[in-house]
């Protein structure tokens, strides 16, 4: 999502050169485009003033490090600036043993209620005992959509009732914790724009009335210019204790979590990256970061690696990589997470691809499902696999003669280059068995 | 309170933040131009209306190039012109004519209408105000609960349904959107209905897949009532900043545009990428939504809105 901001400052830092002292007319020069660029990535205009002003202080004059370009110093100011912008150290609520009450609040569409969904399926792994609390009375079927969420989850859901007063919520609220044990509550509240006076009233209301542990608002990813405003206002109005950033596995540049976060000062704890209930991340300011300035996300990488719960490849010549290893590869890295996505992962990827970039996942099914068609002779010895067969393996896979061809001649070519590869790194490299395969010379419906 | 009263009203906000970042807009043109820090102001301005830098940079030649004395005219001017998704139109009001100061009707095209766009920014209820809109013209209308996918969203315009007297066809969650839109679109072609608005589910527009069933929703309709739909519109949540220019292309090239709606002007101060899309798809907005009423969707008007939004009195006829 941040890789187009990313790319412009490194396009721009490019051109900062290779001088051993930053000149005022060089930083300028970078700033104002740096500016810029923040503003197309909807960071609010006061904030990206401030931003660059923080930078422009710190760059001016300052001696080249080391090794380091003009360029490399800049970013390198530019990204240690942007993780304290972002909030620096990567934050969760803190939960005490019981009476733990988050509020969820926001615009309408910001995601409330899939957030609270997904928080619920969040603690829930994490061993605490949760009740979502269905406060959006506006907006018709929320409840019915969080309780459809709960059910999925594995929670209980309380409802609250057209017109309910605020005391007559916290009633029953406390009635249903008397007779099943809750630790963490969780209240969906409806959507509201931050000027409308009489619904934020009825906000303030309820948070008076349940005391919330934690106030979180959340934000849209998309959110412009007025993101700002939104969270400046929520914050004064029922006094935010965190955010949540949803939507982020979009291709928003996602100024709106730096203009939310510099104005409120509270801190990121959570992302949303999917629609799936599994798709809330901690949200860590230096992984973001990198990710702005077009680094990569290593650790991201790993992270998944690990969730993913790789097996370890036993090491075997380049030459004996057989479609049975294409295939248990394949799987274990689909298991990480769309293709497309890792690939933005790895750094200096994302400038390296071109804009608009996909992969079609289905084509990877595809080669699944060939390989599966075959005998595990087959897939240990490809040679053995003459015409007939060829016949049989399409019939079965429901493709034709030629996409096996086609397969068949990958897969020698990806062995070519593994020795190659091999030749020139030397053993070792990165992490046995989780090399991911070089991606073929003809790119499996790779299209812009 | 007429339409226009409320407009002004749901964009009051925007225009006291113009104001208050460019400062007194009723200044004179000349000293403006040269004074280099009120350009930048101005360039602030209009970017921290979501109006992007290309557009913003073409605004500010236009204003240099206007030959009018005040700054807000200028202006005024400048956006109207963007705002005018027609090049030809587009170039008689800059020859000083003035095409359509009427407030416009929006009719579809034909009978099914596929309304598109990401999570939560109101597809649902743009639906059902549409609904209202078109029943109050005296036209019959049916729904289409297309979203499967999130949950109790069938519900959700089932309500509505159900308090407007709209008929609307649903099918189980989880279960094939195309074969909602399917069946909703044979049931309107036998019935005579007027109008058929056709849900779909919130997608981010970088979900390849997410788009392709996009595309199979809409050739299914064509399947059971060839030439439908005639009209897809795109709904935009006013807060969206410059990604909204990029889920407009996105939308624009998986199933084609015939128009846009943007929601939630009111409470926000911006709405400033109208102009991009307009500009760079060349697909006209179509409602605009200043409030939560079912009233306060509104056909869009570029010189009624931007008039609005410098709260200058529209001549009425």
């Amino acid at each position: 999502m941040f890789e187009a901001l990313g790319n412009k400052l490194q396009d721009i830092l490019d051109r900062v050169g290779r001088e051993s002292k930053l000149t005022e007319k060089q930083v300028k020069e970078a700033m104002r485009e740096i500016r810029m660029a923040l503003l197309e990535a909807d960071v609010n205009f006061t904030v990206a003033k401030d931003f660059v002003a923080r930078v422009t202080e710190k760059a001016v004059g300052q001696e080249v490090q080391g090794s380091l370009t003009a360029g490399q110093t800049v970013v390198k100011l530019v990204h240690d600036e942007l993780i304290q912008t972002l909030g620096g150290e990567a934050k969760q609520p803190t939960l005490s043993n019981e009476g733990n009450v988050f509020f969820l609040v926001g615009l309408q569409g910001a995601g409330k209620t899939t957030s609270a969904g997904k928080l619920a399926a969040h603690y829930k792994s994490k061993g605490r005992r949760v009740l979502l609390v269905a406060a959006d009375t506006q907006r018709p079927a929320a409840r019915d959509q969080l309780e459809v969420l709960a059910r999925q989850v594995g929670v209980p859901v309380l409802k609250v009732n057209d017109h309910e007063t605020p005391q007559e919520t916290k009633r029953r609220l406390d009635e249903f914790l008397k007779t099943d044990f809750r630790d963490l509550v969780i209240v969906d509240t409806a959507g509201r724009l931050q000027i409308d006076e009489a619904l934020m009233d009825q906000l303030a209301a309820l948070q008076t009335e349940l005391q919330p542990t934690e106030t979180l608002l959340v934000v849209d990813a998309m959110t412009g210019q007025e993101a700002l405003n939104v969270a400046r206002v929520f914050d004064e109005r029922v006094h935010l204790s965190g955010l949540i950033i949803t939507k982020m596995d979009g291709d928003a540049r996602g100024g709106a979590a730096l203009s939310a976060r510099s104005v409120t000062g509270k801190p990121i704890y959570f992302a949303g990256v999917s629609e799936k209930l599994t798709g809330l991340e901690p949200f860590y300011p230096d992984r973001v970061a990198g990710r702005i300035l077009g680094m990569g996300d290593v650790l991201g990488l790993i992270e998944r690696a690990q969730q993913a719960d790789l097996k370890a490849m036993e090491v075997k010549k380049p030459g004996d990589f057989d479609l049975e290893d294409l295939l248990v590869q394949l799987r274990q890295i689909r298991k990480m997470g769309p293709l497309g996505d890792l690939l933005k992962l790895i750094p200096g990827m994302s400038r390296a691809l071109p804009e608009g970039f996909n992969i079609d996942e289905k084509q990877l099914q595809r080669i699944d499902a060939m390989i599966s068609s075959m005998t595990i002779k087959e897939r240990r010895n490809p040679k053995i696999i003459d015409g007939r067969r060829r016949k049989r393996i399409a019939a079965g896979s429901g493709s034709t003669v030629q996409d096996i061809n086609r397969l068949l001649k990958m897969h020698e070519q990806m062995k070519e280059m593994m020795k190659v590869l091999q030749r020139l790194s030397g053993p070792g490299g990165l992490g046995k068995g989780m090399k991911p395969p070089r991606m073929p010379p003809m790119p499996p419906g790779m299209k812009r | 309170m007429s339409w226009l009263d409320r407009l002004r009203q749901g964009l009051s906000k925007t225009r006291q933040q113009f104001q208050d970042a460019a400062g007194d807009l009723g200044t004179d043109l000349q000293e403006t131009l040269t004074r280099l820090d009120s350009i930048e102001d101005l360039e602030y301005a209009l970017i921290a209306a979501d109006v992007g830098r290309a557009a913003t940079e073409e605004i500010l030649a236009d204003i240099r190039k206007s030959g009018k004395s005040n700054l807000q005219d200028a202006l005024m001017e400048a956006l109207t012109l963007q705002l005018e998704p027609d090049r030809r139109r587009a170039q008689f009001r800059q020859l000083g004519f003035t095409p359509d100061a009427r407030r416009t009707v929006v009719d579809p095209r034909g009978h099914v209408v596929m309304v598109v766009g990401v999570n939560g920014v109101g597809k649902t209820t743009t639906i059902a105000k549409l609904g209202e809109y078109y029943l109050g013209r005296g036209k019959s209308v049916m729904f289409a609960a297309g979203d499967t996918f999130r949950a109790a969203a069938g519900a959700q315009l089932g309500v509505w349904g159900e308090r407007l007297g709209i008929p609307v066809v649903g099918g189980p969650e989880g279960g094939d959107p195309a074969a909602v839109a399917y069946d909703a679109a044979a049931a309107r072609a036998a019935r005579g209905t007027d109008l058929l608005f056709v849900d779909t589910a919130g997608r981010l527009h970088t979900k390849h897949n997410l788009m392709e069933e996009l595309k199979k929703v809409r050739r299914v309709i064509d399947k059971a009532d060839p030439g439908e739909p005639a009209d897809v519109w795109l709904v935009l949540d006013a807060v969206t900043g410059q990604n909204g220019l990029a889920q407009a292309k996105k939308f624009h090239e998986a199933t084609p545009l015939t128009g846009v709606i943007v929601t939630k002007l009111d409470g926000t101060a911006k709405g400033g990428i109208l102009i991009p899309i307009v500009r760079e798809l060349g697909v006209p907005i179509k409602f605009i939504g200043v409030g939560e009423g079912a009233h306060d969707l509104q056909p869009f008007d570029p010189q009624a809105f931007v008039r609005a939004l410098f709260d200058v009195e529209v001549p009425r006829d």
